[in-house]
């Protein structure tokens, strides 16, 4: 079992003198605040992308504490497969309210009306799709800085991008031609039509996100929790959830397992795991153990080739 | 799951020539530690029989980018992460050949610890010697020199103790007081995160074992108290709140502060962390400030301790680092971003060069991609600046060019 670091340090006794350094957890907290600081501070018009997923409801929490008791200094954009679990998005537009802050939200099926989207069959996965809609989005509001949740431990081509990441007019990343980030100096500077994706999270893994959450008590939508979901169980032990958009195909069984869901996206492209985690701290302990990567376990796009995610990014993903 | 103190992030780069073994080094700590998951070491055991080699090849799990895979090369800085029983570890990657120097200073710009990797057979390179000027330039506290390959070389403590007196001499040339010897065999894993059994006569620590252990005591802390406005928060009437990160010592409600460059004194009525108040806070720490007085103050200032607080200036002496393949043109003004501040900047003088392999500088009419130089630096506003080797926060800057909004500089204060 991979050693693990916990989320509260011992107290403090006397003879420790001033505290003075920072649990790993306060110290990605100050990182993500200042990042989001930055951002306010340097974009003209920027967003926060709010899916309801956990790591964007970490975002909410450490926009919390960058800027209370003022509002938030950008709106919450969503952008919305219309593939989505209806609890998530029940969670997502409960959580913006709760909060106070302006939610807008984007669906695919406008672009799809638009015909900017054109789908192969009705029933794909429009992960790859949301780049359409959220370039669309971008130019409707003008935004010059997107501020996301993406985390370097994800994927190996996040490994290399950059907090403050350089989007082109057609909102391509070009890994080769990075700007130097140094230090703490972060520079949002943009041309017209150009635009910053902001990575506040980028050094945090999975583990320090559930130990945040914990810490912090934050609430999330039921399906991050072990629940009894019917399952097809595919070649190789992927689990795949039988819904209306993923019925079972004739010939596979369906059975019902305790799984709960370790990353919250676009139906059919987003497979549960098998758990009994019903709690928190349950979850940690199973993210502790586990040997299979977040993406890795649940995620069938960037399973097709090595460089998916990284083909995605360069289209504008998130 | 037994309880333990929480020592906090320590940031390290790693730096080697190529071939020198890096990535299996990192693919080691990473999967010795493990890190490394079940489907992602089954991705790589599959590129590795594909390639034909008979054991896993622990370099692929460094290996990102389309680009990389296909030329067998590192292009950019990747960031890993780890965490042993008492810390988490975030470790910038930085390749080691072209480009080196604009990849290096970006990653060991963040970093408190540098591992320079040498190939026991080939003893003090070049690239080393660059490296180790670098980071020595850049300010990193602690340097570990791993001597790799040690299985190549039978594992002869003369030939280590021959690098180390080697190592340790030209260190000494550039003025650092402190290195830490370990020999290691990235591929075999020897000293890396086990001991292993063919380095008894070695009695120090391994290498994981030292990065648990070594003492992270911040330079920040014992400092004067820093503190850049990043923003100012005025909900409605009764409350203003400038927020920013500490960059230097600590504060505490009712001390007496100095806004700088105007040079108001007020004190401090309240700390707040979101809407948490806090009684104290200190250098890392990420505050909203409340001040006693309306001053006004906003992002770019300054707020610092009363005692040895900077003098705004407008001409200061700096190192650069030119990072961009457009090289520096004297007539063009940059953007100068420095803490939370941005003004504009005039290079001017002669450029003296810093040659990395001699350490001697000359004259240069110009800066291309790549080069260090010493030169004056003209500002359009005052700034409140320090030396970089007092104080890396209020010390570094960059530059901007507003043609292409790009990086094209960074640079110390002198």
């Amino acid at each position: 079992m991979p050693p693990t670091l916990h989320a509260e340090p011992k107290p403090r006794t006397k003879d420790q003198g001033p505290r003075t350094r920072l649990t790993h957890l306060d110290w990605l907290e100050a990182e993500a605040i200042h990042i989001l600081r930055e951002v306010a501070g340097q974009a003209a018009n920027p967003a926060l992308l709010f899916s309801g997923g956990k790591d964007s409801l970490v975002l909410l929490r450490l926009a919390e504490k960058a800027f209370r008791p003022g509002r938030f200094p950008f709106p919450l954009l969503h952008i919305d497969t219309g593939h989505n679990y209806p609890e998530v998005i029940a969670f997502r537009d409960q959580r913006a309210a709760e909060l106070g802050e302006r939610l807008l939200v984007r669906g695919l099926e406008d672009s799809i009306a638009r015909g900017s989207i054109q789908l192969r069959r009705a029933d794909e996965s429009r992960n790859r799709h949301q780049s359409v809609t959220l370039l669309e989005a971008i130019a409707e509001f003008q935004f010059d800085a997107l501020i996301g949740g993406a985390r370097r431990d994800e994927e190996k081509a996040r490994a290399k991008e950059r907090i403050f990441s350089f989007r082109d007019a057609f909102g391509q990343w070009d890994p080769k031609a990075q700007r130097p980030e140094l230090w703490d100096l972060y520079n949002a500077r943009i041309a017209p039509g150009e635009h910053i994706r902001a990575f506040p999270i980028s050094n945090w893994t999975e583990l320090d996100v559930w130990q945040y959450i914990e810490r912090e008590g934050l609430e999330l939508p039921a399906i991050y929790f072990a629940h009894e979901r019917e399952v097809v169980v595919k070649p190789g032990g992927l689990l795949m959830p039988v819904t209306e958009l993923t019925p079972a195909k004739p010939g596979e069984r369906v059975e019902r397992r305790f799984v709960r869901f370790r990353t919250v996206g676009d139906i059919p492209c987003t497979a549960p795991v098998a758990s009994t985690a019903r709690t928190v701290a349950e979850i940690l302990v199973e993210t502790a153990t586990t040997d299979l990567t977040e993406r890795g376990a649940t995620r069938l796009d960037d399973q097709t080739s090595e460089a998916s995610m990284e083909q995605r990014k360069r289209e504008g993903y998130f | 799951m037994t309880q333990q103190i929480d020592h906090g992030v320590l940031r390290f780069l790693t730096c080697g020539s190529v071939d020198d073994g890096k990535s299996t080094l990192i693919g080691r700590l990473l999967y010795d530690s493990k890190a490394i998951l079940a489907d992602a070491l089954q991705a790589i055991e599959r590129t590795s029989a594909r390639r034909g080699h008979s054991q896993v090849d622990l370099s692929l799990l460094t290996d990102g980018l389309q680009a990389e895979r296909e030329q067998g090369i590192t292009i950019d800085v990747a960031y890993r992460y780890f965490a042993t029983g008492t810390r988490k570890y975030i470790l910038a990657d930085a390749p080691g050949h072209e480009q080196y120097t604009r990849n290096m200073v970006t990653a060991a710009s963040t970093a408190d610890l540098a591992i320079l990797l040498i190939d026991a057979r080939k003893g003090l390179l070049r690239q080393t010697r660059r490296h180790l000027a670098l980071a020595h330039i850049l300010g990193i506290r602690h340097l570990v020199v791993a001597v790799n390959k040690m299985d190549l070389v039978a594992y002869d403590q003369a030939r280590f103790e021959a690098i180390r007196s080697e190592v340790e001499a030209f260190a000494a040339s550039l003025g650092v007081a402190h290195l830490t010897f370990i020999p290691i065999s990235a591929l075999e894993g020897d000293l890396i995160v086990d001991r292993g059994e063919r380095l008894d006569w070695y009695e120090g620590p391994t290498l994981l074992e030292f990065l648990e252990a070594v003492e992270l005591e911040d330079p920040r802390q014992g400092r004067p108290f820093r503190f850049p406005v990043q923003g100012v928060l005025r909900p409605h009437q009764d409350f203003r709140g400038y927020t920013g990160r500490i960059a230097s010592g600590r504060i505490e409600a009712g001390e007496e502060v100095v806004v700088l460059p105007s040079g108001r004194r007020t004190r401090v009525k309240a700390l707040w962390l979101g809407t948490l108040p806090l009684s104290e806070a200190f250098a890392g720490q990420s505050v909203t400030v409340e001040l006693e007085d309306d001053l006004d103050i906003s992002r770019g200032d300054l707020i610092a301790g009363p005692s040895q607080a900077p003098v705004p200036t407008q001409r200061l002496e700096a190192e650069l680092f030119w990072l961009s393949e457009t090289p520096w043109n004297p007539a063009r003004k940059y953007l100068f971003r420095h803490t939370s501040r941005e003004t504009r900047a005039h290079l001017q003088g002669t450029a003296q060069r810093l040659d990395l392999d001699t350490l001697t500088r000359h004259a240069a009419p110009s800066l291309a991609l790549n080069d260090i130089a010493t030169l004056a630096v003209q500002l359009q506003h005052p700034v409140v600046v320090e030396a970089y080797a007092t104080d890396r926060a209020t010390g570094a800057f960059i530059l901007v060019d507003e043609a292409t909004q790009a990086t094209v500089a960074a640079g110390l204060v002198r």
